[in-house]
């Protein structure tokens, strides 16, 4: 644990981390109280598994994972869609995390198995060079994202791409699911997410502070965290609810000013669907009119139609397996991986069934990954405690 | 997913992209939504994601964050040897790397 903690310093003293590490620590506990947080991040969640912090954290407060990771979210519709592409003789470019989620039959990689031209990029920029490189053929890039993504597309749209390159929007704003989330479940304060924040600053924060949540903008290490809780809980202490900036060597209160002009530019605000929560009204970023061109949905329109079509017929006919995937609660922090029947015997990170367990980020990936042990001895009756692994569960 | 990660501005390539340094290894990231790849920027800190530079980390408000930290550990100027190894390097751990 004390390892794993220290490994994360860059340049700072390995002991010195540790030392404010446990004092953060310290006070944190003399400050807690019963208390639900909630991040919004999935790069929170792997952060908060990895370095094994709610092993540490005292009983009462409790650490729960919202809609933080934009590969979770991205509907099934979306993926048949870009599938539907794929099929039609297009490239599909995507990121790596992107490929492996099902939508409502198969994965990008699975198409990409029986033939489709799918490939994985890093960035926006390789997706164009794609374009530069094949000239003859239709490339696609499946843009998914939150703030802190969308900016980089719009930079690359701005810029200008090659005629045969076109964008699938699945976008998304976070605030919007925030707000939904505090009319819809029981949870104190929020960890908002670092990054996105980089992009978009404290203030659209601020409304959650006002209806009496604190907020906390946090970064990714450990010491991180446990300077965003605390600063949170000194909010409690004092009764207040405003939002507080713990990561400011890289936030700031304005956000990226160029970034954010870019966004506006090129993407308008509307009603997206969230895989697991449903439509939720100002939550996507899609291409404005004078962005037609480069639409994939637009440029595209007849094999979208008919995907979508497709998608309507398969709606009902589901796999019994998929139905007990509890991923919809995860993201919504109503569930842990551990009240999932699939988790860890049907569902792993080399067999999928929800989009949970294929991102990197997603919480089950990190708590199959991270956090075994504690979801074998939540799984198990007591006396089978210290029987064996997973696998044989 | 929004991962980022910090590295050393070495080189500009041209008006949109740099050489970033990032723990060792090198990679052309694209500094548009910094205002562009302008000389002001070598030599700086960036977070970055996707391929694209998202921040610039200060060394000013790195200074902040050791602050707050210090304040909400309650340690002391004496207990704070935290600071000190901190001074000659950036405070640019980030992501879990």
């Amino acid at each position: 644990m004390e390892k794993k903690l220290v490994s994360v310093a860059n340049k700072i003293d390995a002991e010195a981390t540790l030392k404010l590490e446990k004092k953060l620590l310290e006070k944190l506990k003399a400050r807690a109280r019963p208390l639900r947080i909630m991040h919004i991040c999935g790069t929170h969640e792997r952060a908060i598994t990895k370095h094994g912090l709610r092993s540490v954290l005292p009983e009462e407060l409790e650490v729960l994972s919202g809609p933080g990771c934009p590969v979770c979210v991205t509907p099934e519709k979306d993926i048949d869609l870009a599938i539907a592409l794929a099929r039609s003789g297009a490239v599909v470019v995507t990121f790596g995390d992107m490929l492996r989620v099902p939508g409502s039959a198969g994965s990008l990689l699975d198409a990409k198995a029986q033939g489709a031209d799918v490939k994985m990029v890093y960035s926006v920029d390789d997706a164009v060079k794609v374009a530069e490189k094949f000239p003859e053929k239709e490339v696609v890039f499946f843009g998914i994202g939150f703030e802190t993504t969308v900016p980089s597309n719009a930079a690359a749209l701005l810029r200008g791409v090659p005629e045969n390159f076109s964008f699938l929007a699945s976008q998304k704003r976070t605030p919007p699911a925030i707000d939904l989330l505090t009319k819809d479940i029981k949870v104190d304060a929020f960890i908002a997410p670092g990054h996105v924040a980089t992009i978009i600053g404290t203030k659209p924060f601020e409304p959650f502070a006002k209806k009496g949540f604190p907020v906390v903008v946090s970064g990714f290490e450990a010491r991180d965290i446990l300077l965003g809780i605390n600063l949170l809980l000194k909010q409690f202490e004092e009764g207040k609810a405003r939002v507080d900036n713990g990561y400011p060597r890289v936030v700031k209160p304005e956000g990226n000013v160029i970034a954010l002009e870019m966004m506006e530019e090129v993407f308008e605000t509307g009603p997206a669907e969230w895989r697991g929560i449903g439509q939720i009204e100002a939550s996507g970023l899609s291409l404005r009119k004078e962005f037609e061109a480069q639409d994939a949905a637009k440029q595209h329109r007849d094999l979208y139609e008919k995907a979508l079509e497709a998608i309507r017929e398969k709606a009902d006919k589901q796999d019994k397996t998929k139905k007990n995937c509890i991923c919809a609660s995860i993201l919504t922090g109503k569930a842990q991986p551990t009240a999932c029947p699939l988790f860890g015997t049907v569902c792993t990170p080399k067999t999928p069934t929800g989009p949970c367990m294929v991102s990197l980020e997603g919480m089950c990936h990190s708590w199959f990954k991270y956090n075994r042990k504690a979801r074998v001895e939540k799984s198990r009756p007591k006396k089978d405690k210290k029987a064996g692994g997973p696998e044989d569960a | 997913m929004c991962i980022a990660i910090p590295g050393k501005v070495t080189a500009i390539l041209n008006e949109n992209t740099a050489s970033v340094d990032m723990g060792g290894i090198r990679r052309e990231v694209n500094l548009d939504l910094l205002g562009g790849a302008s000389n002001a920027l070598l030599g700086k800190y960036v977070l970055v994601h996707v391929g694209y530079a998202i921040s610039e980390i200060s060394e000013e408000e790195g200074k902040e964050t050791l602050r707050l930290l210090r304040l909400m550990a309650d340690l002391d100027a004496e207990e704070s040897d935290f600071e000190k190894t901190n001074a000659n390097g950036k405070e640019a751990g980030v992501c879990g790397k």
